[in-house]
């Protein structure tokens, strides 16, 4: 009997032979290498390689600067990410409203910072911050307050990074919140509006419960970003001062390129890869029970 | 019509262009870091005149990607036949066995003499007794004064010894007025407490670098020592105290800069017109009565890959840019301090009265400890520091968890060492 072999295969072999060797095979060899000791050593000559089990993993659990880098990230994102969110979907309910004229440009100009080099926005950022001539502790003097050491000081080092990254990177989700506030049937704001329901109400009643989808998509592609943090810190006080802004992204850098011990590395990257899924997950789960609410709850209303 | 036209032109093409790649030898590959890599190529014109058909190839790559970049074209199998490595890295790359010894081709060679090298500055090409690298230009700290305060604290010269040291910076700090720092000592680098230390006699690591020893009685002297200086408001805390070195030193914000030979040129360079005149250097202060003080044996050397398969000519770039007359030509286009003494006295660098100073310390210079995980240490070192400055840590705690640190560190080594004793 002879076997026949579905021609969808031959479309998708080309697509998952790329992936498969491109992004399985690496993060199998990581998982791999999480459970050794692979470092300077072991490049050198693989005899020197040891398998040490989960000795990584425990490790990590003992090393007080895995427990600040895992503080500095959940601040990050647990301030950072609704701040963010915030940020994005007031600026995109400000350009979306309809007395706005030339709502191009401002989305245009808004989402700027999304794709400017980070590098040379940090050169700009590290001016506005210096303690004693940038133009953020000069408008802090106007009005009596500071003089801040924005990246000197470790209790402001981070919220430095929070405004720096939300400013970089609101535009993008700003984007998402137009398209959604744009797939809105325009009916419903004005047959609310016939209903004599003023515009916070609206707000509240019809655009908001309406976003909800987009609402999640933002939620976990933030959540999911923001704990990568890498390059804010990287570029600007390189984790410092006095590791206050060491993000777990960074530490596993540090361990894998700086002293080449990938398999404390990879094991770094594992964990961060846990909570990032075990997060997402939940936070599904969540809205999609809020979603539900929203949607009866709105179904009750009419 | 045409067709076959094109298929002729393509068809020399094919032959023609792997043809004229033939009778060329591929050129010799080196890899030169920061601003050497951009001016070292202004050298090279000759030596390719020197060595027909010998052709040269520089890739410049920036300091702050150069460690990672090499470890990566290890892997890779892409080193190149010669690179500059900064000479704290050697151990890392014998290590790995990327580099060649060059112990018998140094001592074939007329052109090169050992005797000529700092004695310190080549102890740290040295790993187990083996040559690997051939110092290229030197690097060690000392201090940056400003003279003008110095004459104002009423100070005839900088503190020979640490008993005077504390007490010339309050002194200068005096005459500096309110708001000012006395010395710079920056907060993130391990390099000025290391440099403590080993004056006070600390091994830093034991057993054969098998664990720490920063809790022995001399580095926690050293470390006392050394945060007397943040203890005592002399000296700025963090980072960001300082917005710009050279305008600060010019303005009197601090007078007292411990800092390399880079910022001969820098300052010479930058700083403003009204303090050109108002600055010099002087050698370390010394904790006993023998000054001056022991300094860091830092700086650049040249090496060869082990994997190359043009060592010969490879060592003739070395061998070339090893000369006196090149080191001094190098001087002249860096500002880069020349490992040899003749290229010293050619420049006529003794007598300077600020390169003077690095003459006298190069004199004076040791090596941190000769082992691939020295760079982790040290900036296991600078963490606890810079907690102790802050006042995060005490002391003690912060040596212990220092001593914690770098003893994970040294497993790996530690085990190495085992297996190939027992």
């Amino acid at each position: 009997m002879r076997v026949r072999i579905d021609p969808a295969w031959a479309l998708v072999t080309p697509a998952l032979l790329a992936i498969g060797v491109f992004f399985f095979l690496p993060v199998v060899a990581a998982l791999g290498l999480s459970f050794t000791d692979f470092d300077v050593y072991a490049v050198g000559d693989l005899a020197r390689l040891r398998v040490v089990g989960l000795a990584n993993y425990c490790h990590l659990l003992a090393d007080a600067r895995f427990w600040t880098a895992l503080r500095n990230t959940a601040y990050f994102v647990f301030v950072g990410g609704p701040l963010s969110v915030t940020v994005s979907l007031g600026v995109a309910l400000l350009v979306e409203a309809r007395l706005v004229r030339l709502k191009g440009l401002f989305r245009t100009v808004f989402l700027l910072p999304v794709v400017t080099t980070l590098v040379a926005v940090a050169v700009v950022w590290r001016f506005l911050y210096q303690p004693r001539f940038g133009l953020l502790n000069h408008l802090l003097g106007l009005v009596h307050v500071g003089p801040i050491d924005w990246l000197g000081d470790p209790r402001w080092a981070m919220p430095a990074i929070i405004l720096l990254a939300v400013w970089k990177n609101f535009g993008f989700n700003m984007l998402i919140f137009v398209a959604g506030l744009q797939g809105i049937p325009a009916q419903l704001d004005e047959a609310a509006r016939l209903d004599g329901a003023g515009a916070w109400q609206r707000l509240r009643r019809v655009t908001l419960p309406m976003l909800a989808p987009t609402f999640v998509f933002v939620a976990v592609i933030t959540l999911i970003g923001y704990f990568q943090l890498f390059a804010e810190p990287y570029v600007m006080t390189q984790g410092g001062p006095g590791d206050s802004t060491l993000s777990v992204a960074l530490l596993m850098y540090e361990e894998g390129f700086r002293w080449w011990n990938m398999g404390a590395g990879s094991a770094i990257a594992f964990v961060l890869f846990g909570i990032v899924l075990a997060l997402t997950v939940l936070q599904l789960r969540l809205r999609r029970g809020d979603l539900r609410l929203a949607t009866s709850g709105s179904g009750g209303a009419r | 019509m045409t067709a076959p036209r094109h298929l002729a032109l393509g068809v020399l093409l094919l032959v023609a262009v792997p043809a004229c790649r033939r009778d060329a030898r591929p050129a010799l590959r080196f890899w030169a870091l920061g601003r050497e890599g951009e001016v070292v190529a202004q050298l090279l014109p000759e030596f390719e005149r020197r060595h027909p058909g010998l052709r040269v190839r520089v890739q410049q790559i920036p300091w702050s990607a150069a460690h990672e970049k090499l470890l990566t074209a290890f892997v890779g199998g892409a080193m190149p036949d010669v690179l500059q490595v900064g000479n704290t890295w050697l151990p890392e790359l014998v290590a790995l066995g990327a580099l060649e010894p060059l112990d018998e081709r140094l001592a074939r060679s007329a052109a090169m003499r050992t005797a000529d090298y700092f004695p310190g500055i080549l102890a740290a090409n040295l790993i187990d007794g083996v040559t690997y690298g051939v110092p290229w230009y030197v690097d060690t700290r000392l201090l940056f004064y400003r003279t003008d305060l110095l004459a104002a604290a009423g100070l005839a010269r900088p503190p020979p010894t640490w008993a005077g040291w504390v007490a010339a910076m309050v002194r200068m700090q005096a005459a500096a007025g309110p708001g000012s720092w006395a010395i710079l000592l920056p907060a993130r680098e391990w390099e000025p407490l290391v440099i403590l230390g080993l004056q006070w006699g600390a091994d830093l690591l034991r057993d054969d670098a098998r664990y720490g020893d920063f809790r022995s009685p001399a580095f926690r002297a050293a470390f006392t020592f050394y945060l007397e200086f943040f203890r005592r408001g002399l000296a700025p805390p963090g980072e960001t105290a300082v917005a710009n070195v050279y305008q600060d030193f010019a303005r009197g914000a601090f007078s007292v800069y411990l800092t390399g030979p880079w910022n001969l040129g820098e300052f010479a360079r930058r700083l403003p017109a009204a303090a050109r005149d108002r600055w010099s250097t002087a050698p370390l202060p010394s904790p006993d009565g023998e000054y001056p003080g022991a300094s860091l044996a830092g700086g650049a050397s040249l090496v060869i890959a082990r994997g190359s398969r043009r060592q010969n000519d490879a060592w003739a770039l070395v061998e070339y840019l090893a000369e006196p007359a090149q080191q001094a030509r190098f001087y002249q286009l860096t500002g880069d301090l020349p490992a040899r003494q003749s290229a010293w006295r050619a420049a006529a660098l003794p007598d300077d009265p600020r390169a003077g100073a690095f003459w006298l310390q190069l004199q004076h210079v040791r090596s941190t400890p000769k082992i691939p995980e020295w760079e982790r240490i040290a900036s296991a070192i600078a963490h606890y520091g810079e907690a102790a400055i802050r006042g995060d840590m005490g002391i003690d705690g912060a040596l212990e968890a220092l001593d914690r640190d770098v003893d994970g560190v040294l497993a790996k080594r530690r085990w190495l060492l085992e297996r190939a004793g027992g």
